[in-house]
């Protein structure tokens, strides 16, 4: 779901639009599995599955493969239908500097939640 | 064909809140058993606009709802530009009954949401004998806070726009999308600091948890109704606030979040009305 994120955001002109302001690298964890997201004036400029040796982040997003999957439903059930619920309940951990996620957090927390729109439109 | 003009009517009243002279704004509609309406912190009396409207409501109660000081239309006290704006369970409990001795309100019933629902709690136990009944809307004794209130208000981060986006997730997932952004649009209104002065209440000045236990529901029935999607006032924290209370009833509304009244209004009607029809049948 997460190297789909390009796709999902870079084509969204009002979700680009939003993130304008924010160059940074932060990290998303589903489970075992790390992806390394690189954002470009709010376009997904890459995403690399990890791990990769000694490549910073700014801050960091954790959730095990259920929190995510249940996360990415298209109408999520309560408890997992955002991304402080998860963290409210332990299912999710963000670290770092979280001064870039919050400037930013309506842009990230919609990209996050956009591959739900994948299983809206399967 | 003439433009709709809604039946609600928005006026100003002078009160004298913490010594000082506050200019305080509401609105109201309807007739009938007076309805008073506390809003959602870092938001206003907005968040009413559907019941104002509703006439099932309106035909038997007069609904009212006004901004606290520092919110919505009410301009916050002189002197406000050097403070930080926090607010008291005292400053709220004589916000709240000063306005309604003000309006001449005879036992009105205070419907609260958030730490509006959280204060009903605190009413209910001190001041019930003067009400009609409260309605607790998200309403819990105590809760665990979720984030740090400290990113709410500082020069990095623009405060309307996370105040919105940290309380998104409290919508809940089924919420029409109009109504959403409505209910997010006050949130990225709030004036610089106030929720988070708001939530000084909320998260430390407010701990009843000693004290609802206390609560007479039968000179104040209590009714508490929690949305499944909150995770702020969680189902759990309710039920176990009503368990504590003698006579109180609780029920977790499905498929709403923590602005029942204002993120999905026909899914709340179904839940407020049949509440309401009892209050006023108990009253009768």
């Amino acid at each position: 779901m997460i190297d789909r994120l390009p796709g999902l955001v870079n084509g969204d002109e009002a979700l680009v639009r939003r993130g304008r302001f924010l160059t940074c690298d932060f990290l998303v964890e589903v489970g075992d599995v790390a992806y390394h997201v690189s954002v470009e004036q709010g376009r997904i400029a890459s995403v690399t599955l990890g791990p990769a040796l000694m490549r910073p982040w700014r801050f960091a997003i954790r959730a095990t493969d259920e929190a995510w999957r249940e996360f990415w439903q298209p109408v999520p059930r309560a408890g997992y239908h955002d991304l402080f619920a998860l963290t409210r309940f332990g299912r999710a951990r963000i670290e770092g500097d979280l001064q870039p996620l919050m400037a930013n957090l309506r842009y990230i927390k919609d990209v996050l939640a956009a591959p739900r729109r994948l299983a809206r439109s399967a | 064909m003439a433009a709709r003009i809604e039946p609600i009517a928005g006026r100003y009243v002078h009160l004298t809140l913490g010594g000082r002279p506050c200019r305080v704004y509401f609105e109201e509609a309807g007739r009938g058993i007076p309805l008073l309406c506390l809003h959602t912190a870092g938001s206003d009396g907005r968040q009413f606009r559907h019941l104002m409207n509703d006439a099932a409501v309106t035909d038997h109660f007069r609904v009212i709802a006004f901004d606290l000081p520092w919110h919505g239309k009410s301009t916050p006290p002189i002197g406000w530009e050097n403070e930080e704006y926090r607010l008291t369970t005292a400053a709220y409990v004589e916000a709240v009954m000063t306005f309604s001795r003000a309006l001449g309100l005879d036992r009105p019933v205070v419907m609260g949401c958030s730490m509006g629902g959280r204060i009903v709690l605190e009413l209910a136990a001190s001041h019930g004998r003067e009400l009609g009944a409260v309605i607790g809307l998200e309403a819990a004794d105590h809760q665990t806070p979720w984030y740090d209130t400290e990113w709410l208000h500082r020069p990095d981060v623009h405060g309307g726009e996370v105040c919105a986006a940290l309380v998104s997730g409290l919508v809940g997932a089924p919420a029409p999308e109009e109504h959403r952004w409505e209910t997010l649009w006050g949130y990225m209104q709030s004036g610089p600091g106030v929720f988070k002065g708001d939530l000084y209440f909320y998260r430390v000045d407010s701990d009843f948890r000693d004290r609802v236990a206390g609560i007479d529901t039968r000179a104040c029935p209590v009714h508490l109704l929690t949305g499944s999607y909150d995770f702020s006032c969680t189902p759990e924290d309710t039920l176990r606030t009503a368990a504590k209370i003698n006579g109180a009833e609780a029920q977790i509304m499905d498929g709403l979040g923590h602005f029942p009244m204002c993120e999905d209004p026909e899914r709340f009607r179904e839940y407020i009305l049949p509440v309401l029809d009892k209050i006023r049948a108990a009253r009768a």
